[in-house]
C-alpha cells in the first residue's frame, strides 16, 4: 500500500472539520460518577489525541462523543445544523461473519448507497487500505492487523467528517501499527475531524494536533501537542510525561 | 443461500405433490383399529376401488373415537362395532342409514397356565367371574371403544363390578392393549381379527370362545348431509350400499389370514 | 428380537419397496416443510423478541420456552379442533390431509426455533450492538444483519427444531389420522406396527427413521463445520 510511505507531515486540513462541543457532560453507572462534568471543545484541525491513564475515562470520552452512550447529565453537540457524518474504530474491531469485502458492502448498504456502487467503492477502499489480496477472505480469519485496516477501509468508505479510534493500535506489531498510523493520516488529510486515545506517547508525538489529557474521569487539560510534550500545564500531565506509562 | 434456496425449492416442491394426493374422488372413513390392523382393508378396498374408482381413506380409531370425528363432520362414512351405539346415531340424525355388514366374535385371552381356569367355563359370564373371582390381572382397552364397550357388558352379565388392582384400564387400542397383557401375563379380551393377525403373543393363548354373547356386530353408517352438508354423500353411499352387495360381502368372506376366515358378512 | 429388528431395518432398506419410499417420503416433505415454515416466522420473531424491549417481553421468553415442551398431543388436538369441520377453520378441509401434519408440526417447532434464535441473536448482539450503533442502524436494519451472522447458530437451531418434527407421532397421528398411502409417515407407521405386535418390523422402520435423520443431522454438521472453518 503505497500511502505507508507519505510522510506524516500534519498538513492541515482543506475544510474545517465540524467542531464538538461538550457542556458539562456527565457520565455515571450504578450510581458511581465515572466521567466529568466536563466542558471542552474540539474546533481546530487536530487530529486531538485523548490520553491519560488506564481508567481516565478515554474510552467513555469517545463512547459519549460518537453517541454510543448517552450522558447523564449535560450535552454534546457538533457545530453545522446536521450531525455530522461518523464512524469508529474499536481496539479490536468488531467485524461481520462475512468476507471482508461483504463487511464494506454491508456497510454502504446500512448507509443507503445504490446497490450498483456498492462494490466498486468497497473495492477501491480494500485496495487504498492494501487488502485487494483479502477481498473474499472472511473478516474473522484475517490477521490482526488485517482487520483493523478492514474497519479503516469500512470507515473510510462511509466518507466520515468525524473519526473515532480507540486505542486502534494496542494490539497490533509495528508494522501493523505503522499502517494504522498512515490510515489516520490519510482520514487527516481528506479533512476528517480525528479523535483518537493512545497510552503511547511516541505515538501521541508522531499524531497529535492537539492533546486532550484525563485523569480521574475529568479532563485536566487541552493543549496544542508541542506545549502539551514539553511544557505539560497541569500536575497530573507533568506526572504522566515524566512517568510515560506509570499510572 | 444456496441451502436456502433448496429449502424453498424443496418445500414447493413437497405442497406440490401434497396437493396432487387430492385430486381423486375419496372418501373418508373412520373405522376401528381391529380392521384395520387384521388387513381387511388391505384386501377389500383394491376390490371396492376397481369396481367404482372411489379411494377410500381409512382412519383408524376406537369406536368412540369414530363416533366423535363423525359428530363433529370429518368423515363421510363409519364401519364400527357398537349396535346400541349405532342405532342412537341413526336416533339422533347424524346418520341416515345403517346396515349390519359381518361379524366376527370376541375370545378371551390369557396365560396359558391359565390360573383363573377359564379354561373350564361353561359361558362367557362364568370365565368372566372366574378373572374376577381369582382377582388374577386383566388388561381392559379402557377407551370407550366397541370392544370396551362389549367387555363392560359382559362384566355386568358376570354380576362383577370391576375394580381392584387385578383390573387394568390401559386407555388404548387393542393392539397395545395385547403388547401390555402379553408383557404382565393378564388376562384380555380381544376381537378375534386382531387377535388371530397379533405376532407378539409371548406366553399368551386363546383361552375361551363361542358364547353367543361374544358375537361382534360390525355396521356400516351412512352420515347425514343434513348434519355436515359438504359431506360426499353420494360417494360415501356407493361405498354403503357396497359392503352389503353380493360383491362386497363375498369380499369379506374371502379374506384369511393364516387359511383362517376372520369376519362373516351377514348383511339382510 | 433386537438382533431381527436390525436384520428387518436392513432388509427394508436394500429392497426399498415403494410403500416405504412413500412413507419415508411423505415423512421428510412433511417434517421439513413445517421446519421451514417455522423458522421462517420463528427466526424473526426471536430476533424481534431479542432486539426490543417492550412491556411483556419477559412473559414472551417465558412463554416460547415453555411451548418448548408442548407435549405433541395438545399441539394435535388444538390444530385438530381448529381443522375439525366443526372447527372454526373446517371449511378449509384439512384435516386427515398432510396440510394438517404440517401445521401441527408448525406448532411444535415455532417455540423452538423462536426460543432459541431469541438466545443466539442477543448473543451476537451483545458482540455486535457499538458497531451497529456506530453505522447508525435502526433496530430492524439489525435483524436481517444479524440473523444472516448467525447463520451456523441458526443451522443446528434448525436441526433441533427437525429433530422434534420428524421425532412426533401424537400431533400427525391425531390430525393426519395415520391414512395408508396418504398421511402415514414413519412414526404412525411404527405406532401402527407396534400395535399390530410386529415389534422386530415396528423396531426395523424406527432405525431406518433414525439412520435417515442422522444423515440429515451429519451432512448439516459437516456443511456447518466446513463453513465455519472458512468463516471463523
Amino acid at each position: 500500500m503505497t500511502s505507508l510511505n507519505v510522510p506524516l507531515t500534519t498538513s492541515p486540513a482543506i475544510f474545517p472539520p465540524p467542531a464538538l462541543r461538550f457542556d458539562d457532560v456527565a457520565f455515571s453507572h450504578q450510581g458511581k460518577q465515572l466521567f466529568g462534568p466536563c466542558s471542552f471543545t474540539l474546533e481546530g484541525a487536530g487530529p486531538t489525541l485523548v490520553m491519560g491513564p488506564n481508567g481516565a475515562g478515554k474510552s467513555l470520552l469517545l463512547r459519549l462523543a460518537h453517541g454510543l452512550l448517552p450522558p447523564n447529565e449535560g450535552q454534546v453537540s457538533w457545530s453545522g445544523k446536521e450531525r455530522p457524518r461518523q464512524a469508529m474504530v474499536f481496539q479490536s474491531p468488531i467485524l461481520l461473519r462475512r468476507s471482508a469485502l461483504a463487511n464494506l458492502t454491508h456497510a454502504l448498504a446500512v448507509n443507503k448507497t445504490p446497490g450498483n456502487a456498492r462494490k466498486q467503492l468497497a473495492r477501491e477502499a480494500l485496495a487504498r487500505f492494501g487488502l485487494t489480496a483479502s477481498t473474499d477472505t472472511p473478516a474473522r480469519v484475517l490477521s490482526g492487523g488485517e482487520q483493523q485496516r478492514l474497519a479503516l477501509a469500512r470507515a473510510w468508505v462511509l466518507s466520515p467528517q468525524v473519526l473515532f479510534l480507540d486505542e486502534p493500535t494496542s494490539a497490533l506489531d509495528p508494522v501493523a501499527i505503522k499502517a494504522v498510523e498512515a490510515a489516520v493520516h490519510e482520514f487527516y488529510q481528506r479533512g476528517t475531524r480525528i479523535v483518537m486515545t493512545t497510552h503511547d506517547l511516541h505515538q501521541a508525538k508522531r499524531l497529535a494536533g492537539d492533546v486532550l489529557f484525563l485523569s480521574g474521569g475529568k479532563v485536566r487539560e487541552h493543549t496544542p501537542a508541542d506545549s502539551f510534550f514539553t511544557a505539560p500545564v497541569s500536575r497530573e500531565a507533568q506526572a504522566f510525561i515524566a512517568g510515560e506509562l506509570d499510572e | 443461500m444456496k441451502t436456502t434456496c433448496a429449502l424453498i425449492l424443496a418445500g414447493v416442491t413437497s405442497m406440490g405433490l401434497a396437493a396432487s394426493a387430492f385430486a381423486d374422488d375419496y372418501i373418508t372413513l373412520a373405522s376401528t383399529t381391529s380392521t384395520e390392523n387384521s388387513g381387511l382393508f388391505d384386501a377389500i378396498l383394491p376390490q371396492f376401488e376397481n369396481a367404482t374408482g372411489i379411494k377410500v381413506r381409512v382412519v383408524a380409531v376406537g369406536t368412540g373415537q369414530a363416533f366423535e370425528i363423525a359428530r363433529r363432520g370429518d368423515a363421510d362414512t363409519l364401519l364400527v362395532h357398537d349396535t346400541a351405539g349405532e342405532q342412537r346415531f341413526v336416533e339422533n340424525g347424524y346418520a341416515s342409514e345403517r346396515a349390519d355388514v359381518m361379524y366376527n366374535d370376541f375370545v378371551v385371552i390369557g396365560p396359558t397356565d391359565d390360573p383363573a381356569n377359564v379354561r373350564d367355563a361353561k359361558n362367557a359370564a362364568e370365565a368372566f367371574a372366574a378373572i374376577a373371582e381369582a382377582e388374577e390381572p386383566f388388561a381392559s382397552r379402557g377407551d370407550d371403544s366397541g370392544t370396551n364397550r362389549a367387555e363392560l357388558r359382559l362384566w355386568e352379565n358376570a354380576g362383577v363390578e370391576p375394580n381392584g388392582s387385578w383390573y387394568r384400564e390401559l386407555g388404548s387400542g387393542m393392539g397395545p392393549t395385547l403388547n401390555t397383557a402379553a408383557a404382565m401375563d393378564a388376562y384380555v379380551m380381544s376381537d378375534r381379527a386382531t387377535w388371530v393377525a397379533f405376532e407378539n403373543r409371548q406366553n399368551l393363548t386363546l383361552l375361551f370362545e363361542g358364547d353367543e354373547v361374544l358375537f361382534n356386530q360390525y355396521g356400516s353408517l351412512l352420515l347425514s348431509e343434513e348434519k355436515h352438508p359438504h359431506l360426499k354423500q353420494d360417494l360415501a353411499e356407493q361405498w354403503h350400499k357396497w359392503l352389503v352387495s353380493e360383491q362386497g360381502q363375498q369380499a369379506i368372506a374371502d379374506f384369511t389370514v393364516d387359511g383362517q376366515q376372520l369376519f362373516f358378512p351377514n348383511a339382510r | 428380537m433386537e438382533s431381527n429388528a436390525f436384520y428387518v431395518a436392513l432388509s427394508l432398506l436394500l429392497n426399498l419397496d415403494a410403500t416405504l419410499f412413500q412413507i419415508v417420503a411423505l415423512s421428510l416433505q412433511v417434517s421439513l416443510l413445517a421446519v421451514l415454515i417455522a423458522a421462517v416466522l420463528g427466526f424473526p420473531l426471536g430476533a424481534a423478541v431479542a432486539l426490543w424491549h417492550f412491556p411483556g417481553r419477559g412473559g414472551i421468553i417465558v412463554a416460547l420456552n415453555a411451548l418448548m415442551g408442548l407435549p405433541p398431543v395438545v399441539a394435535g388436538l388444538t390444530v385438530y379442533l381448529l381443522l375439525s369441520r366443526a372447527g372454526p377453520l373446517g371449511e378449509w378441509g384439512l384435516l386427515f390431509t398432510p396440510s394438517a401434519m404440517v401445521i401441527a408440526q408448525v406448532v411444535l417447532v415455532l417455540p423452538i426455533l423462536a426460543a432459541l434464535s431469541r438466545q443466539k441473536v442477543e448473543e451476537l448482539l451483545g458482540e455486535y450492538r457499538e458497531q451497529f450503533i456506530s453505522l447508525g442502524m435502526s433496530r430492524s436494519r439489525m435483524m436481517p444483519t444479524l440473523l444472516w451472522d448467525a447463520r451456523f447458530a441458526l443451522l443446528t437451531v434448525l436441526l433441533a427444531g427437525f429433530g422434534r418434527a420428524s421425532a412426533e407421532v401424537g400431533a400427525v397421528m391425531m390430525v393426519g389420522g395415520n391414512i395408508d398411502g396418504v398421511t402415514r409417515v414413519m412414526t404412525t407407521a411404527i405406532v401402527l406396527e407396534t400395535s399390530k405386535g410386529d415389534l422386530p418390523l415396528a423396531l426395523g422402520l424406527g432405525i431406518v427413521l433414525l439412520a435417515l435423520v442422522m444423515l440429515i443431522n451429519a451432512g448439516a454438521y459437516l456443511l456447518g463445520e466446513a463453513a465455519k472453518r472458512r468463516i471463523g
